[in-house]
């Protein structure tokens, strides 16, 4: 470990802590239709968007009229991109890097379509090598904002539901899609591509690049418009690629001030959601006892990442390297990393985009050494709660709040209640089944795939041997698609294909259906569940504090809550955890 | 419930074309018009046609020459290896390695024998070049694994990483000082004006451009 990479990291969390407030203020004021800065900007554009879409943005939903306009705005989502990646033949754009680009089939198709939708960006697919410039643009890069801003209304709606002590209201769905679409994605994604572009990000429509190169070999270099769909990839907790490497492609991450700023953007809404949180329900000590717990798991992972990376790798030292720190090189773990990140960013990255739902990546998880990658397998663990998901992170965690409130009050005796209302039966179950669905899926898609040869087809044996790597390997696609994350031990395949271009491509049906599936599942059910909470919090009566009354806007609370997170995680995942990341963090052994 | 699948339809269709579209149509417009050539790649240029890219690492390899005179070629291809008059990049996953139209991972695992043999390669491949024909290193404090620098036995993420380590290069330095006939200082002060710095001084790792270096290098004689 270095002084400069610690000054690297320790300024991220300056940062992060700093510019949370100021977000999720901002946030606060758009979901409570204020006037904000970029109201005269953007005030014509949003009432024309009404007009077109047919909505009235002042009819207020309950949370089922709520979830039945997320269904069906996802549901049209997903034909469309369906369709739109079924039709690659015939788009424009087309043929830019001296081969046509046909459509995948059906079964990656349902895949990469059901990972889009639910910001999981699973990449089954190479984007370079497969998908047109219309494909990624009018296809995904739409998803990227489609998704992200579902994800942020339905905790907006959550916020509403425990905020709202006469009205059984949640707001209006198509007016907060809107707004977050208008007033927080896209100024910033817009200014945010800019940025990129001017460090060296592409953006461009041109056909690839053919360069003769110094020793007179050919090299073919993939363009495109990369920047802008970078920005928003980030911003939105997406994480899909341009590129087959994601965020190690020199072009969509050319430099140590782009990683930075990317990472950044990946923490700003959901860590600003939390003041959001605190502002709408009239309580900034709540919000950051929420983030402080968050913080607290954030900075345990990234310590841990950066040591375990520094240290390298058991296959490095049976290799003879000495990867301590010497003059002018980093030292550590640099296998699959790029030199222009080193150790200290490739360990940040890694843990800021699994604490989220973003999942790109800017080094290979899968040569991460056994420490350093179980961490995300922990991240992933906890649900995604430590900052989590532009709005799916506050969504859950506010779960774990009341279920933090309901064991608190158990412990006390008193009936439980947050915010002064009271959690009776039915919030506890709704509670309860939406923690659980997410890593129930992950526990169940696994073991299909690990038990079944179907699934085991896509183990990458030539990289992994016999080891524990293959187990984990599988264990990470699952858990990586239930909580919409979309990182990978990138060796597991379920799309075999040639490097000229995707003729005679292939799928591994089993993995692209299954992945497909747990992506929609896990995704739908707990937004269903956070709704119904929501309905069932919204219009309750709010008791006055009291003297018994259990105060969880202190560090008693914060602690407490951690506990419940780490508690309900390591109950669920420690037996999988066992045979995967465990192992291969304590052993020094090689696997043939 | 007709009315909501309308508008679902609607606000899909609208979305898409402004952020399909509209959106990154923008974006390309706005950065073509400021920052034309990092828009298009960071592209070089020499002798009128384009070399490679400034971000983008590339092949500096020679082709192999037969005992009979002619280049070697393996199944109609010809048989290449490092040109030991330019630097080096990082080994490669791509398939060709450097492959700017198809990146992807090694994903060499921690714990894998397949991965210490691949590593173990790296380093023999690393320090063959770095020897001279009479056996000698050209640099002499480099002669076994525990002294190449990580990035150079380590396969790079993106399999086109532009960049080696300060390290790394002032090793192979010595080697092209050698057989381009150069001044060690001439090579050394030439990769001190290719090294990028940390981006605001502390972000990110120094690297040096081995492109832009190779090129340099060319110019210099």
């Amino acid at each position: 470990m270095t002084v400069n990479g610690w000054l690297q990291i320790l300024l991220f969390c300056a940062l992060l802590i700093g510019l949370a407030p100021l977000t999720g203020g901002y946030m606060a004021k758009v979901y409570t239709g204020q006037r904000v800065f970029l109201t005269p900007l953007m005030g014509v554009p949003e009432r024309f968007f009404y007009r077109l879409m047919g909505v009235d943005p002042n009819r207020e939903q309950d949370w089922k009229s709520y979830a039945r306009s997320v269904i069906l705005f996802s549901l049209a989502g997903w034909l469309l991109l369906y369709v739109i990646l079924r039709t690659q033949s015939i788009q424009p754009w087309n043929n830019y890097g001296g081969v046509a680009f046909h459509a995948a089939p059906w079964n990656v198709t349902f895949n990469t379509t059901s990972s889009f939708l639910t910001n999981t960006n699973w990449q089954f697919y190479g984007g370079e090598t497969t998908l047109t410039y219309f494909s990624q643009m009018v296809g995904l890069t739409v998803q990227n904002f489609a998704s992200a801003a579902v994800g942020i209304v339905v905790a907006i709606a959550l916020i509403r539901g425990i905020a709202n002590r006469t009205s059984k209201s949640l707001g209006n769905f198509y007016s907060d899609i809107v707004r977050t679409i208008l007033y927080v994605l896209a100024p910033i994604a817009f200014i945010s591509a800019l940025v990129l572009v001017s460090q060296g990000s592409i953006q461009n429509l041109s056909h690839y690049v053919s360069a003769h190169g110094i020793s007179g070999i050919a090299q073919t270099i993939a363009m495109g418009p990369v920047a802008s769909q970078e920005a928003i990839k980030m911003l939105g907790t997406n994480g899909g690629g341009f590129f087959n490497v994601n965020s190690a492609h020199p072009f969509e991450n050319p430099n140590g001030f782009t990683n930075f700023y990317e990472l950044l953007l990946v923490l700003l809404i959901p860590a600003g959601l939390v003041f959001t949180y605190g502002k709408m329900v009239g309580s900034r000590r709540q919000a950051i006892a929420v983030f402080a717990a968050m913080f607290v798991m954030f900075f345990g992972a990234v310590t841990v990442a950066y040591a375990a990376e520094a240290h390298g790798s058991p296959a490095q030292h049976a290799a003879g390297l000495h990867t301590q720190v010497i003059a002018n090189s980093t030292g550590g773990n640099m296998e699959g990393k790029e030199q222009r990140f080193g150790v200290a960013d490739s360990a940040l990255f890694d843990v800021v985009t699994t604490v989220t739902s973003c999942g790109a990546v800017n080094s290979s998880l899968e040569s991460f050494t056994g420490l350093g990658g179980a961490v995300p397998f922990a991240n992933l663990s906890a649900s995604e709660v430590i900052f989590g998901g532009v709005g799916t992170g506050l969504y859950s965690i506010l779960l774990y709040v009341v279920l933090a409130v309901f064991l608190g009050g158990l412990m006390v005796g008193r009936t439980p209640e947050y915010l002064g209302k009271k959690i009776e039966a039915r919030e506890i179950k709704l509670v309860a089944l939406g923690l659980l669905i997410t890593p129930l899926t992950a526990l169940f898609s696994t073991a299909l795939g690990t038990a079944s040869a179907a699934g085991r087809a896509s183990i990458d044996t030539a990289v992994t041997g016999s080891g524990p790597q293959g187990f984990s390997e599988t264990f990470y696609a699952y858990l990586s698609q239930a909580n919409n994350n979309g990182s990978a031990f990138a060796g597991y395949t379920g799309f075999i294909q040639p490097n000229a271009g995707n003729a005679g491509s292939h799928g591994v049906t089993f993995a692209d259906l299954l992945g497909g599936l747990t992506a929609l599942f896990a995704r739908y059910a707990p937004i269903l569940f956070a709704l119904a909470v929501a309905g069932a919090l919204a219009g309750k009566r709010v008791s006055p504090v009291g003297l018994g009354t259990m105060r969880t806007d202190n560090a008693t609370f914060v602690v407490l809550l951690i506990g419940v997170i780490i508690l309900v995680g390591a109950l669920t995942f420690f037996p999988a955890l066992l045979l995967g990341p465990i192992v291969q963090a304590l052993t020094g052994h090689l696997y043939g | 419930m007709r009315r909501e699948v309308l508008i679902s339809i609607r606000a899909m269709v609208l979305l898409t074309i402004v952020f399909g579209l509209g959106y990154p149509f923008l974006v390309t417009g706005v950065s073509q018009a400021v920052f034309p050539g990092k828009a298009d790649g960071s592209l070089i240029d020499r002798d009128g046609a384009v070399v490679g890219s400034a971000l983008i690492g590339q092949q500096f390899y020679e082709p192999v020459i037969g005992k009979n005179g002619k280049p070697e070629t393996s199944k109609g291809v010809a048989v290449t290896q490092p040109d030991p008059r330019y630097f080096q990049t990082r080994p490669s996953g791509t398939v060709p390695a450097d492959n700017a139209a198809g990146s992807s991972f090694a994903n060499y695992g921690p714990n894998s024998v397949i991965t210490k043999d691949a590593i173990q390669s790296n380093i023999a491949t690393y320090l063959a070049l770095n020897t001279a024909p009479d056996k000698h290193p050209y640099d002499p404090a480099v002669t076994h694994a525990a002294q190449v620098p990580v990035d150079a036995a380590d396969t790079s993420a993106s399999g086109i990483d532009p960049d080696i380590s300060v390290a790394n290069a002032k090793i192979q330095a010595y080697r092209i000082a050698a057989v381009r006939h150069l001044p060690l200082a001439t090579v050394d002060a030439l990769i001190a004006r290719h090294t990028t710095a940390r981006s605001l001084g502390f972000l990110g790792e120094p690297g040096v451009d081995v492109l832009e270096l190779n090129l340099a290098l060319d110019g210099s004689k």
